[in-house]
């Protein structure tokens, strides 16, 4: 017994190291998370575009296509399909829509991966036009790159056990051990607040190993932006449930190179127009609203 | 300099975790591997086949893969707990002593044979010869790689950042959430990572002169 255990350890650990397999796969049967097809909106390609003043418009408009950064493991938001290589999720959505807007249809974007840590770099070295991937608005960020948006309001949260009553919020946590990616602003929420003891923090590279650590009982909560989690609860409702009791605000913007004020204007408008012709709503049916809970959209705030 | 002033909190106890890693699995893996390379020059012929299988096994294994097997895997056979810094310990401890027992053989191999063959005339056991003969002549000679060893040794430990150990490593995901220039801070990291790679050259330049022998 303890062999093969230690055989399907061993494979898991092969496959969260090449990122491929269980990684970010809706797993079959429990629960769909990923994008409904037929729900969602079309968006029409605009003709004749053109965004007087913008260096990254003019960059894109001459190469005829366009680079967007996302994320690939985050279900609901922007999950890789292994099978069939198509990004999906409400991150993916809204990417597509500002190209749209931008006269780009779908079979004109390459989707690129970009981890958190190496946003700020792809965004200013031009590796992608623009990125789209539950990234949080904030003061100190704008120095490097500038937002459009935000697109969406999240707020930080807790994943828990279906059958752990003892969470059940943020003041809770003292004595549990908590997860999140390395260095992400969740988890050094938790520690500058010292919601739990320092010895209690455990981070990994990735949230579908922390969601695994809570599955396997060596942490108890997994934290961090609520519409990341309830991807993942969707994925596995028998066993994991989101707290929902937020304690941060997330704005989530899309980020372009700093110095592209008039683009940025323009993202602007293509999310506002799409707040309000309904398109955003549908977009988020489709997506993230299949784990049950509704959302507004949130008030764009131009700069 | 701002991001390394504004962001002293996570220099200093990073770098420090860095340095206790990095001592604890360096002391470890000497004495591990020169028990390894024992084992691959002793009579017994299981005992080398042990060592050699270690060895091969291990070099041929990234350390990432060591790292996923300890903090993934090993907790799902329910033996002992093990703290995420003490995986981390362990994982270099096993990888590095693999690298560090060849060394210690090859310099074994340059000690002469008569060295070994007097000692047995005298009637010494395998065990003193190896302990007070060979391995004093053997590790003199061959400082400088080990001393290198023991560098890629303290860079490895970065690895361990991905695996819940905050340690330098770390430093840049935690600058990318503070919106903080990552470029100015793994320069800084990089500075940290010189001056402490500096002692490991001065350590070795000492031991060289003071254990220097004339041929």
């Amino acid at each position: 017994m303890k062999i093969r255990t230690l055989a399907a350890g061993l494979l898991v650990g092969a496959l969260t190291l090449t990122a491929c397999g269980k990684e970010g796969t809706p797993s079959g049967g429990t629960g769909d998370t990923g994008t409904d097809a037929a729900a969602l909106p079309t968006y029409t390609v605009a003709q004749n575009v053109d965004v007087a003043g913008s260096p990254t418009f003019a960059k894109i408009k001459g190469a005829g296509k366009l680079t967007i950064g996302v994320k690939d493991d985050q279900p609901g938001l922007g999950l890789k399909d292994p099978t069939t290589g198509k990004f999906q999720g409400f991150d993916i959505e809204i990417a597509k829509m500002v190209a749209a807007g931008l006269g780009f249809d779908e079979s004109k974007i390459t989707f690129t991966t970009v981890d958190s840590a190496a946003r700020e770099a792809a965004i200013t070295n031009g590796n992608v036009d623009y990125y789209v991937g539950t990234y949080t608005i904030t003061d100190k960020r704008k120095t490097q790159v500038s937002f459009a948006g935000p697109y969406f309001m999240a707020g930080q949260d807790l994943l828990v056990r279906k059958d752990d009553t003892s969470i059940t919020g943020p003041e809770t946590l003292k004595g549990k051990k908590v997860c999140s990616v390395t260095g992400s602003t969740p988890i050094q929420r938790v520690r500058d607040q010292q919601l739990t003891e320092a010895g209690n923090i455990v981070e990994f590279q990735k949230y579908s190993q922390c969601v695994e650590k809570l599955i396997t009982k060596e942490v108890d909560a997994v934290t961090t932006d609520d519409a990341i989690l309830k991807g993942f609860a969707a994925q596995d409702p028998d066993n994991l449930k989101v707290v929902g009791k937020t304690f941060s605000q997330e704005p989530y913007g899309i980020g372009l190179p700093r110095d592209d004020a008039a683009l940025r204007g323009k993202v602007d408008d293509l999310l506002q127009a799409a707040i309000d012709d309904g398109t955003w709503q549908k977009i988020y049916d489709a997506t993230l609203g299949k784990s049950g809970s509704a959302a507004t959209p949130p008030a764009i705030q131009r700069y | 300099m701002d991001v390394l002033l504004d962001n002293l909190d996570l220099y200093g106890p990073f770098f420090w975790t860095t340095i206790k890693l990095f001592l604890i699995s360096g002391v470890a893996s000497l004495i591990f591997g020169t028990f390894l390379a024992g084992l691959r020059v002793s009579p017994v012929p299981v005992f080398r086949a042990v060592g050699a299988t270690y060895v091969t096994l291990i070099r041929n294994t990234p350390l990432t893969l060591v790292f996923v097997f300890l903090v993934f895997a090993y907790p799902l056979l329910d033996i002992v707990d093990l703290s995420y810094f003490t995986a981390a310990v362990v994982s270099l401890t096993l990888y590095t002593s693999a690298f560090i027992c060849e060394v210690v053989r090859s310099g074994i191999n340059t000690v002469p044979v008569g060295q070994a063959e007097a000692a047995r005339a005298l009637g010494l056991t395998f065990t003193q010869i190896l302990g007070q003969i060979v391995l004093p002549q053997a590790i003199r000679s061959v400082v400088p790689p080990l001393m290198s060893m023991l560098i890629a040794l303290l860079k490895n430990t970065t690895i361990a950042a991905g695996f819940s150990v905050a340690e330098a490593g770390a430093i840049r995901q935690y600058l990318s959430e503070r919106g903080d220039n990552q470029l100015v801070g793994l320069l800084w990291v990089a500075l940290g990572f010189i001056i402490l790679v500096a002692v490991l050259s001065f350590i070795q330049r000492t031991l060289e002169k003071r254990w220097s022998v004339a041929r």
